[in-house]
């Protein structure tokens, strides 16, 4: 069976470098993988997700919605934003993060403050701070290697060998943070 | 090797291995990241131009010469380039070429959605339209040995998601290929109507065996498994409908779609009941199958514009909704891009957005964002390079009205100057109108990821280059008034702005400051010391609450309501100062290190 893992987020949070190393741990544990994602104009600031999906043989490099087996939102109303995408028996792991968008700079709407609880409702949910895990770490860049870590513990793929996936993608001088925030992401992970 | 590669990547992989020798590119989503893995190879001549046309005309000159040559670009991009793109397909080539179109089905980030298959087909070029990385890299690789064989150029049509999308590649290594011999030959390269005439007859010679091609090319292939559902599909589409209709239904997968295999189409819709048609923009497959005197589902149950993902098939062929959490969505605030925090083009937006009876013509880059709220300081955004010619058009039908009251300010960047904006400068001197011409010059090509440009004196390679004076280059062309600003300045733009919309002659204002997530070069270092190096925090204790500083549209600056307090976030803030020259009370201050 396919397995299907949708990040969202907004730009600029590292998405794109969080579903990077998972591909290339599942390419190096021998799935056949797959992976979408959208460039360009909403990098600024906009909403931004990348589709990860795994199998014996992938067809479709983007994930439906209703069938994601676990949404990882970077920013708390983007969770709720891309709920849809969700399986009804999946797990949404929400980053407890809020970014407010221009229309609620500008006084135009107003900040979905209740996003988790509504999210909780409908789905099985973890909810942690990763970026201020990942600011008390030493650095709030790494909270999405922090979420990485909340995946890879919660689709079961502790067996792959992150740690030299993650030397490969990241400079030296960065290597032990990242497994720390690696390893803070799965600890936070309870199932 | 086996990589996990996007389409562009595998473009790029696939010309190496094919032994390219020159590439050539601008700038535009999502063809962008072809050129710049290109640019990696030491063995290939790799260049960013300054448009789509200059691109494939270099690309000419570099298979004409004897090279294997590669020209990328965006889909808009082949409207730039249509004009060499038509007659390359009389001349043929000498050395391979390749050119690659990057559609944009869903308009992820274009001003519009067009099929450039119909390109191929109208000027009588033969194209292929891979579905996944792999074919990205093996159909580069068949479309060199196709050309220099068939002596025609070849187009391969990828889309959004086969250009972002990663699989997996099995790659080659390279084979060198030697340079052709040059030899002249007038009557093949030179297209006079007496030579012309020759080779559009010659042409349809060439198609002819391009579609015996086209029959037993393995790029088409079927997949034979039921007498009842077959599927014809091209690109991503024959993965999005393999989802939907499995393993038991037949396919026919066209990688090779122009010239069309009408044999291969006939027999696949003899053996199967039922022919559903699965394609991204226009009925092309489609319109050739009904053709071919067979009906079959398609664009009259699918719509016809967007992308043919999994849901969207069920949905047009079965009324099949997926079934999804119900949930209240209705607090969901939506995110549209916005000008980033310390981008050099807020200031100049937000002096523009407060004029009465202007006209601001638009054009495409970043700077495009200036459309919305708070700015509102966008009238029209058409094509690259638009916005000088448009606001010329506009200015002078504003002249001929009674009260001659409305006025124009046309904006553009600097790469997109470069790109064809200097052309629309030249008509705006030319015709002597008094539209004020802005170029927002950011150091940099901004919207597609900072690419190098001739403005910035770096090339693709991240060697030094010439460098184009923007404002000698605007003298040169004749304008009299040129005022260079510091855009951050609120007090420079709108003097700039008083003075040049009071003028009845052509003049240009240009805004240098660089994007504020520019890699600075040791130039840019020297020419703005100290730029975004300190940030800026509100002084609560003077802060009245009035929200002024808001109307910069800055995403550092936000309300906290409780308080009544502007906040500024300490991680955004890259210290431009913008707000801060519209605070009544002096409350934004420099934060102490």
């Amino acid at each position: 069976m396919t397995k299907n893992v949708l990040l969202v987020g907004v730009g600029g949070q590292g998405t794109i470098l969080a579903a990077k190393i998972l591909t290339q741990g599942l390419l190096e544990a021998g799935y056949d993988v797959k992976m979408s994602e959208i460039h360009g104009m909403s990098q600024r600031g906009g909403s931004v997700s990348s589709h990860v999906r795994y199998g014996e043989k992938v067809e479709s490099s983007t994930i439906e919605p209703g069938a994601a087996d676990i949404l990882v939102s970077f920013e708390k109303m983007e969770a709720l934003r891309e709920l849809k995408f969700l399986k009804p028996d999946g797990i949404a792991v929400v980053n407890e993060h809020e970014m407010p968008s221009m229309p609620i700079l500008t006084g135009d709407a107003v900040y979905p403050k209740d996003a988790v609880e509504e999210i909780k409702k409908h789905v099985k949910t973890i909810v942690l701070n990763a970026t201020q895990m990942a600011l008390d770490l030493g650095n709030g860049k790494v909270a999405n290697i922090v979420l990485l870590g909340t995946i890879i513990k919660a689709m079961k793929l502790e067996n792959i060998d992150w740690e030299s996936i993650v030397k490969k993608q990241v400079k030296p001088a960065f290597v032990d943070l990242n497994l720390k925030a690696l390893r803070c992401g799965m600890d936070a992970v309870n199932l | 090797m086996k990589y996990l590669l996007t389409g562009d990547e595998a473009i790029a992989r696939g010309a190496y291995e094919a032994g390219v020798h020159f590439a050539s590119a601008y700038p535009g989503t999502p063809s962008t990241e072809i050129l710049e893995n290109l640019a990696k190879y030491e063995e290939i001549c790799a260049e960013w131009a300054p448009n789509e046309k200059v691109a494939l005309e270099s690309a000419i000159g570099a298979s004409i010469a004897g090279g294997r040559a590669m020209a990328s670009m965006k889909h808009v991009g082949l409207n730039v380039a249509a004009d060499p793109f038509f007659t390359f397909a009389y001349t043929g080539v000498n050395g391979g070429a390749v050119i690659i179109s990057a559609d944009e089905p869903g308009q992820h980030s274009a001003q519009n959605e067009q099929d450039n298959r119909n390109y191929a087909k109208s000027a009588k070029i033969p194209m292929f339209e891979p579905a996944n990385s792999q074919e990205c890299r093996d159909m580069v690789l068949e479309s060199y040995k196709l050309s220099e064989e068939y002596d025609t150029p070849v187009m391969i049509r990828m889309t959004t998601r086969v250009c972002h999308g990663k699989s997996i590649v099995e790659c080659g290594e390279r084979k060198e290929v030697a340079i052709r011999e040059y030899v002249k030959d007038a009557k093949k390269y030179v297209c006079v109507p007496a030579n012309a005439k020759v080779l559009r007859r010659n042409l349809e010679l060439k198609l002819a065996k391009l579609k015996k091609y086209s029959e037993t090319t393995p790029f088409n292939f079927e997949e034979i498994k039921s007498d009842k559902v077959g599927v014809i599909a091209s690109g991503p589409c024959y993965h999005y409908a393999k989802e939907v209709f499995g393993e038991d239904a037949s396919y026919l997968k066209l990688g090779f779609t122009f010239p069309m295999p009408d044999d291969k189409i006939r027999a696949f819709c003899q053996k199967v009941e039922k022919v559903y048609i699965v394609e991204e923009n226009d009925p092309y497959i489609e319109e050739r199958v009904r053709y071919l005197g067979f009906n079959c589902y398609g664009k009259d149950l699918l719509p016809k514009y967007g992308e043919m993902t999994p849901d969207v098939i069920k949905q047009g062929f079965f009324g099949e909704e997926p079934a999804v959490i119900a949930y209240d969505e209705s607090a969901v605030v939506g995110r549209p891009p916005t000008l980033c925090a310390g981008c050099p083009h807020r200031g100049f937006f937000y002096e523009l957005g407060k004029r009465k009876n202007v006209m601001i013509s638009g054009d495409i880059g970043c700077y495009t964002l200036g459309f919305a709220k708070p700015y509102n300081a966008l009238d029209s955004c058409i094509c690259m390079g638009a916005s000088f010619s448009i606001g010329h058009g506009a200015q002078q039908v504003f002249n001929m009205t009674e009260d001659k009251k409305m006025r124009v300010v046309s904006v553009l960047g600097d790469s997109t100057f470069l790109h064809t904006g200097v052309n629309s400068l030249i008509d705006v001197i030319y015709n002597n109108s008094n539209a004020v011409s802005v170029i927002l010059d950011n150091r940099i090509t901004g919207m597609t990821g900072h690419q190098e440009n001739p403005g910035t004196g770096y090339n693709a390679k991240g060697n030094e280059a010439n460098m184009i004076d923007i404002e000698a280059l605007v003298k040169a062309i004749g304008i009299k008034h040129i005022r260079t600003i510091n855009p951050n300045n609120l007090k420079e733009v709108s003097d700039a702005l008083d003075e040049f919309l009071a003028l009845d002659e052509p003049s240009v204002i240009i805004t240098k400051w660089p994007c504020a997530l520019k890699k600075f070069s040791k130039e840019d270092k020297e020419e703005f010391p100290g730029a975004f190096t300190k940030k800026m925090v509100v002084n609560r204790d003077k802060c009245i609450g009035c929200k002024m500083c808001m109307k910069c549209g800055c995403p550092a600056i936000s309300f906290d309501a409780e308080n009544k307090k502007a906040v500024i976030d300490g991680i955004q803030c890259v210290g431009c100062g913008v707000c801060s020259q519209l605070c009544p009370k002096d409350a934004i201050e420099w934060k102490e290190d």
